[in-house]
Formats: structure tokens, C-alpha cells, sequence
């Protein structure tokens, strides 16, 4: 059970020519079950969404609220509300010089569990993890993201994803940068997720090809920091046709 | 020979270079420095007890102790009987200069050769007060074709200047460690000199956690092709330390490799790490490969870290030549990522600071270490980072 309200979210951030607002007014509440797709241009401030979700401390929310099933998020540190259930896949996930994967997962689940894994089954956990997503077992030995190609960065967000089951997963463009191969089994890995549960997922994308795969209920097209347009899966068959062309001249 | 070749030749002997200080073992070659020297610019002289000025070095609070793998010899040996002076080393600061002068005797470690030993010979050097100022001089020898690890482990307080020579023979291999883990107390100022023989390896690694100020000055030659020299630093400087790596690789033979990484932490009110990486490559030395580079992390404000390397290069036929110097606070976006998969600050810290040294920690490579300066790293990191949060 969970639900994540975003309710009039104004966002900005601070630039050499001071503050720039790239949020502004963003209403969406994605409730237990439902997965949406924000499709918007680039530019348009869906990575800003994600952040501000997750609390990146470079995105300032000056007025609105997130809720998870009706606590607020933004009172929340970082860790905090990966600890309530929210999950962020990033769109460019960071290297973390000299700390393993393996390292590096283990603690995640240790500090969202609020206890250390049982070392006999975690250990196959991981493994059988990796294996869904097609990574080499040795990736564990490696240091966090360093070195990895664009699509196993991605992976890598995937078998977190899985690992730490959260309540409710933003997803910002995990679909870039990964061919057609790669596509499929990051996809069935959120379809994995999805079936663990009532979870909630924001699908945060470019292009619609991922659509194809994890079936959207609802569709938002974003555009200049709002949602311009909502519907349902047709919404995207819409945008791959005719492309964004109406909804960016509309916004301006 | 033709008058170019032995230009050439001659070229070896002598070269103008602001890398290559003179080096003497007169004294009145080296006046007591006023803090405006290039040598002496970063390092606090009036911390240093008089031991760049005229402070008697006669004092004898120290004790030494050995743990030696059988075959390798450790013994005390009059200066008259020693094989002092086998490295090259030739003072190139008055500190060294006056050690070189007061020492008596000079300790010897030698490995034999094709000697092969895991277990590594380790000497404590133990000072067991600053009152008086004392000197020392260490000798180490690795026989041709011997493979052995060497470290030397400084405790206590103390007020010490040292000279440390290291002879690696043709073809030996031979890793040794200075681990700096003095009471905060103490000052210590060592110059070391390495001769690397042909097809010899030195992995050179220095540890510095402890004292007031303690500065060490590292220089190798070759003497012969296909020598090769890894050093390896880490430093941890704490509030109001002075913690100083000056390096000189001198390449002074064909085929020849030195690489090196240093790495420090810096916490605390008036923490100061500096760090200077020279690189000379000579005419002769044609064929090499050399990098260099250092890494600072600062923790908190107030700190401050010199990082200068400096490469200078009289041949055009080199395989390579690089180097990086950084200095940086904690990286906002890697204490993100952490802790957007739930992980606290302060584990994210530890996390990261442990993963700065953690590649450094295993290409240094010497088990008998690796806990200790896992353990050494926490420790340093419950005194702020943890702390204040
Ligand atoms: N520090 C900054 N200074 C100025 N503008 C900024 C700054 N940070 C972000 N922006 C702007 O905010 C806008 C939204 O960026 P965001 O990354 O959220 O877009 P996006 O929709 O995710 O784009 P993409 O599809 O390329 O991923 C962009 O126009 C970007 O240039
Ligand atoms: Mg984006």
C-alpha cells in the first residue's frame, strides 16, 4: 500500500544568474499499483522532478508538498525517504571510487532493512539478482559504477531496484543509452518489481519504445516545468506519431 | 667517441636543473635555512625544535627493536665499519647534513641474495621523549635477485632526524614501508635515498598518521636499465599537523619506470599535508615511463594541502610521461547516490573515504598492514567525520 502525491511542486535552482524555477506547479499522485510514464521533452525538467523527489540538495522546492501515504517527504533527509519506500533508477548513476558493489549493496539493504541480511542467502540473492539482468557475477568485486558502460550502470540500477524493493520507484530515463537487447531485460526486471506488489512506478522517458514493454496506466506529457497533458496509453502513441510539436507550442 | 656521443655521455654527469639540488656533505654548504628557501617554503621551521638550525643531536631517547625472518640480518654497525654512503645519498639539506655529521653508527638490514620471504622484516623504532633531539641512519640492502618486504614502524615521542639509504641490487625486488605512527608530539625530518639497480624493483611506500610535523624526503636513482620504482603514500593529517612528502625520481638510466600515487586526508583546524613530486628524465634516459599523482580529501574547513608536482624532461624518446594532482572536498553527488539507497550520512562518509584509500590500501599490497590501516582510517575518521555528525 502506498501512495506518493506531488501537489503544485515549484522547484528551482540556484544559477550564476541566480535563482531559475524549472518547477512550476507540477500536481500528480500515483497511487499503489499504477505505474505512469512522464514522457516530455529535453530540458523540460523531468530529471528535476526525480531529484526533487529523492531530495537532491541542488533542487530547492520553494512551495507545494510530496506525500508518501501521507507523510511528508521533503521533511525527510536523503536517506530518510529511501528508507520510507521511495527509489530513484538514475538517469546518469554516480561512480564511487574504492567501495565495491557488493559492499555498496550490502549496506543499502542493511540500512533499509534496519538489519544485516542473513550472509548465507544474500549472498545468492545477489547473484540470482545480477543473473536476471545478465551481469556478470564479477561486478560484485568492482568498485560502484566505475568503469561500467552506459547500459550496465542501468542494470546495475535494476538489480538495486530488485534488491531493495522499495514501495514506490521513479525511474528517469533507465531507457536510455541501452539497445534493444538490453531494453527488453531492464524492462522485465521493473515488470519483476511491479508483480512483487502493490508498487507504485513513475517512468521517467524520452522515447516511447519502453512503453512497449512496461505498460503504462497513465501517460503525462511534461513540458516547461508542468504537466501539460494527461491520459492513457494512447497519450503515447499520440507523441510517437506527432512528436511533442503541439504540446511545446501550446506551453509558450 | 665522437665529440657528440660524449657530449652526451657528459650530459649524464651534469645537468642544470632546479630538480637536482647540489648536494654536500659539508655543512657550512648548507646555512640554516629562514623559511624562504623553495626546499623549505611549506614546512614550519620554528615547530622543528632547532633540528634544521643547531639543536645537539646526541640525545638518545629512542629504543629500537627488530622482528627479522631468519636469514635477514639486523645489526648496529660504528659508523667506521659501515657500508654507509652505498645508496649515493648525498645531503641536499642541512637537517640530513647534520644527521649525516652526529651519527655514530648506522644501522644495517640486510637481505641476501635470492633471498625470497614472505614474512616481513620489521624494525620499531620507538622515541621515548622530545627533550633531547637525536639521529639516525638507517641502511637497507637487498641482495641481487632477493624478494623481501622491509618495514619500519616509528611510536613514541620524538625529535629525530634520519638518514635512510636503500640499496636494491640488480634484478632484487624489494618493498619497503616507513609507517609514521607517532604520539602527536613528536618531529620527525628523514631524507631517504633509493639506488635501483638493474632490473630491480622498489615498491617504496610511506605511511603518515602521527606527529607534529613530520616531513620526509624521497629520492631514487638507477643504476641501471629496466629498474623500476612504485611509491606509494598515505596521510591522514589531523588538526594542527604538518605532514610533508617531498619526491625526487630521478631518471638517470634507460627502460626505467617510476610511478607514483599518494593519497591523504585532511581534518581539523590547521591540518596542513603538502606534497611534491619531482620527476627529472635525462638524456640518457631514453625509453622510460614515469607518473605521478596526488589526491587530497578534505573533511573539514581549515585545512590547507600543497599539492605541486613537477616533471622535467631532456629527452624526446620517452614512452610516457604524466601526472595529476587534485584536491577536493567530499563529493556532494557520490553522498547522494549512497544515500539515496538509504544509507546515512555518516556511513556514506565513511563509506567514501574508506573507497578514497581502499585501491591505494591494496596496490601498497603488504597483508600484515592491510587491517592495521583499514583499523588506522576508522580510527582517524571517529575523530570528525563521525563525530559531528
Ligand atoms: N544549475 C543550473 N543552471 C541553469 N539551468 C539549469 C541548472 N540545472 C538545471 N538547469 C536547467 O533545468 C532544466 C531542466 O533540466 P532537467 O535535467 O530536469 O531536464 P530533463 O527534462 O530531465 O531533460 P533530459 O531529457 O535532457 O534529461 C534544463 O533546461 C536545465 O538546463
Ligand atoms: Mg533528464
Amino acid at each position: 500500500m502506498a501512495t506518493l502525491e506531488i501537489k503544485d511542486l515549484h522547484v528551482q535552482v540556484q544559477t550564476e544568474d541566480g535563482p531559475k524555477e524549472i518547477l512550476k506547479g507540477v500536481n500528480l499522485t500515483i497511487k499503489d499499483g499504477e505505474t505512469h510514464a512522464i514522457m516530455g521533452p529535453n530540458g523540460s525538467g523531468k530529471s528535476t522532478l526525480a531529484y526533487s523527489i529523492a531530495g537532491h540538495p541542488k533542487y530547492e522546492v520553494t512551495s507545494g508538498s510530496v506525500t508518501l501515504d501521507g507523510v511528508d517527504v521533503l521533511a525527510m533527509t536523503v536517506d530518510e525517504r529511501a528508507r520510507a519506500g521511495l527509489f530513484l533508477a538514475m538517469q546518469y548513476p554516480v561512480e564511487v571510487p574504492g567501495v565495491s558493489v557488493s559492499n555498496f549493496l550490502r549496506t543499502a539493504k542493511t540500512a533499509i532493512d534496519g538489519e544485516a541480511p542473513k550472509l548465507r542467502t544474500w549472498v545468492k540473492d545477489v547473484n540470482a539478482a545480477m543473473d536476471r539482468v545478465k551481469m556478470d557475477n564479477a561486478f560484485a568485486t568492482r568498485n560502484v559504477n566505475e568503469g561500467f558502460s552506459g547500459g550496465e550502470k542501468k542494470r546495475h540500477e535494476i538489480v538495486q531496484l530488485e534488491l531493495l524493493d522499495p514501495k514506490v520507484a521513479v525511474l528517469d530515463e533507465t531507457d536510455s543509452g541501452l539497445d534493444i537487447d538490453a531494453l527488453k531485460i531492464v524492462s522485465e526486471g521493473v515488470n519483476r518489481f511491479k508483480e512483487n506488489g502493490d508498487k507504485g512506478v513513475l517512468l521517467i522517458t524520452h522515447y516511447t519504445r519502453i512503453l512497449r514493454y512496461i505498460k503504462p496506466d497513465f501517460v503525462h506529457v511534461f513540458v516547461n516545468g508542468q504537466v501539460a497533458e494527461e491520459g492513457g496509453p494512447e497519450l503515447a502513441d499520440e507523441l510517437e506519431a506527432n512528436g511533442y510539436d503541439r504540446f511545446v507550442s501550446a506551453a509558450v | 667517441m665522437t665529440a657528440e656521443v660524449l657530449e652526451n655521455a657528459l650530459e649524464v654527469e651534469k645537468v642544470e636543473s632546479h630538480l637536482h639540488p647540489e648536494g654536500s656533505f659539508d655543512l657550512a654548504d648548507h646555512p640554516v635555512p629562514v623559511g624562504t628557501e623553495e626546499i623549505w617554503r611549506f614546512t614550519p621551521l620554528k615547530r622543528l625544535r632547532g633540528l634544521h638550525a643547531d639543536a645537539a643531536l646526541d640525545g638518545d631517547a629512542f629504543k629500537v627493536e627488530v622482528d627479522l625472518p631468519e636469514g635477514v640480518t639486523g645489526t648496529s654497525v660504528a659508523v667506521a665499519d659501515s657500508a654507509r654512503g652505498a645508496s649515493g645519498l648525498v645531503p641536499t639539506d642541512r637537517v640530513s647534513a647534520r644527521a649525516w655529521d652526529a651519527t655514530t653508527s648506522v644501522f644495517e638490514v640486510t637481505i641476501p641474495e635470492e633471498f625470497t620471504g614472505d614474512q616481513p622484516a620489521t624494525l620499531h623504532l620507538i622515541g621515548t621523549g622530545v627533550e633531547v633531539a637525536s639521529a639516525g641512519h638507517l641502511l637497507v640492502r637487498a641482495g641481487k635477485f632477493s624478494r623481501s618486504t622491509v618495514v619500519v614502524e616509528y611510536t613514541g615521542s620524538a625529535t629525530w632526524a634520519e638518514n635512510v639509504e636503500i640499496v636494491v641490487e640488480d634484478g632484487a625486488d624489494l618493498t619497503f614501508v616507513t609507517l609514521h605512527d607517532w604520539a602527536d608530539d613528536a618531529v620527525h625530518l628523514v631524507s631517504q635515498h633509493a639506488r635501483v639497480g638493474r632490473d630491480a624493483t622498489l615498491k617504496h611506500v610511506a605511511i603518515s598518521f602521527g606527529g607534529d610535523v613530520v616531513r620526509s624526503d624521497t629520492s631514487a636513482e638507477y643504476a641501471g636499465p629496466g629498474g623500476s620504482v612504485e611509491a606509494l603514500g598515505l596521510y591522514f593529517a589531523d588538526e594542527g599537523q604538518h605532514i610533508e612528502h617531498r619526491l625526487f625520481v630521478d631518471h638517470t638510466a634507460p627502460k626505467t619506470k617510476s610511478h607514483v600515487v599518494y593519497k591523504g586526508a585532511l581534518q581539523g583546524e590547521g591540518a596542513h599535508a603538502v606534497w611534491i613530486g619531482n620527476v627529472l628524465i635525462r638524456k640518457v634516459a631514453e625509453g622510460i615511463e614515469t607518473y605521478e599523482e596526488n589526491r587530497n580529501l578534505v573533511l573539514t574547513d581549515g585545512c590547507q594541502a600543497d599539492s605541486v608536482p613537477n616533471l622535467e624532461i631532456e629527452t624526446g624518446e620517452i614512452e610516457g610521461a604524466g601526472h595529476a594532482s587534485a584536491t577536493g572536498r567530499f563529493d556532494d553527488e557520490q553522498l547522494f547516490y549512497l544515500r539515496s539507497r538509504g544509507i546515512a550520512e555518516a556511513e556514506a562518509r565513511r563509506l567514501v573515504v574508506h573507497g578514497f584509500f581502499n585501491d591505494l590500501i591494496r596496490k601498497i599490497d603488504v597483508p600484515s598492514l592491510e587491517e592495521k590501516l583499514t583499523a588506522t582510517v576508522e580510527a582517524e575518521l571517529a575523530k570528525n567525520v563521525l563525530k559531528a555528525l
